[in-house]
């Protein structure tokens, strides 16, 4: 039978819609990769200007990139001890 | 003349980088320029081969920079095509012989004498990769419609543009357009959606490749073969004229009238 659908050319979806979609989710993971180097100067860089505005737990900063089969998302989890004074005046 | 300077490359190896670039170079020879192919793959050497000018190379570009010969005794002049120079890979080195200092100096250094100097670079993200790229002004990414290629031509591109090269434009190289119609192979706008770069060619897989190779004598100086028109109309993008990309389809061998045809064309094409 499926040979049969072969030689009339339909019937089974072809490998390459199977590629095409397998090399999104590659590209995906590949355009996104970041150097622990990066992500640690990137941190740093969030810290001061984050410590601008309110205290944070330093110690207890999470930053990292969420993959999953569609997408990316950078996820940040920074404990706030408190809101600075002169930050709230500011507005 | 100042001439214009284009890297041929890809990442992956093996997927057409150095008979692309002998051919873009023998074709843009045809239409009258003066064109040098550059081996940059120092120690695996091959354009010499595929252009079938091995017997012919005394000096490499190792030995210009080095200074153990001038510029004019490494190029390597092709007798079939007027304007058309290959200038060798050292086979005994390795890419460490080189710097991208001094791939600049030896593209300066041919850039008064020649419209377009095409640099043949080797595979990978490396030193070899980054000497070759480092002279050239432009570039041409090589691919296949596979996966591996086509995720190794985005690391590459992502490379070429954070260096400044402009334009980058995409070759796919080896497509089979029955197995695209099949929906057995990716087809031309699946890669281009994904690596969204310019199209300069799209080159179907050839048997006249092959045969080439073994003669030693690049396509585009013969004419005969779809591949071999197909690097034509790349060259002709590349001097700016505004050629439609080829009907592949028509390549495309579905049914028993196509196959009797491709049987026939093929028996008619050997040499």
């Amino acid at each position: 039978m499926d040979f049969l659908k072969k030689l009339f050319g339909g019937g089974t979806e072809g490998s390459g819609q199977k590629a095409k979609d397998r090399l999104r989710i590659v590209l995906i993971h590949d355009r996104t990769d970041i150097s622990p180097q990066l992500l640690d100067s990137l941190r740093d860089e969030i810290v001061q200007v984050l410590t601008k505005y309110m205290d944070i737990d330093t110690q207890k900063i999470e930053i990292d990139l969420d993959r999953d089969e569609k997408a990316v998302a950078l996820v940040a989890n920074i404990p706030v001890l408190r809101i600075k004074r002169g930050s709230i005046e500011m507005q | 003349m100042a001439a214009r300077v284009i890297v041929t490359t890809s990442g992956k190896g093996g997927v057409g980088k150095t008979t692309s670039t002998a051919n873009i170079a023998a074709a843009l020879a045809k239409f009258g320029k003066k064109v040098v192919a550059v081996d940059a793959d120092v120690g695996l050497r091959n354009l010499d081969v595929i252009m079938g000018l091995e017997n012919r190379v005394v000096y490499n570009f190792i030995d210009v920079i080095e200074k153990t010969c001038k510029l004019a005794q490494a190029l390597v002049k092709d007798k079939r095509v007027p304007g058309l120079y290959l200038l060798p890979a050292a086979q005994t080195r390795t890419k460490d012989a080189v710097n991208p200092e001094q791939m600049v100096a030896l593209c300066e250094e041919l850039k008064p004498d020649f419209d377009f100097i095409l640099l043949d670079c080797p595979a990978g993200i490396e030193g070899g990769f980054k000497n070759a790229a480092a002279g050239a002004d432009e570039a041409l990414v090589v691919t296949t419609p596979e996966i591996p290629a086509v995720r190794d031509a985005d690391r590459i591109i992502g490379m070429l543009e954070s260096m400044g090269k402009s334009p980058i434009r995409l070759i796919i190289n080896r497509l089979r357009p029955n197995m695209v119609q099949d929906g057995d192979m990716l087809a031309k706008d699946d890669i281009l959606d994904v690596l969204s770069i310019d199209l300069i060619g799209v080159v179907p897989e050839d048997e006249s490749v092959i045969r080439a190779t073994n003669n030693g004598e690049p396509m585009t100086m013969t004419l005969d073969s779809p591949a071999a028109h197909a690097y034509l109309n790349i060259a002709e993008r590349l001097l700016g004229r505004d050629v439609p990309l080829m009907d592949l389809e028509s390549y495309a061998t579905r049914g028993l009238v196509s196959k009797i045809k491709k049987f026939f064309s093929g028996k008619r094409n050997k040499r």
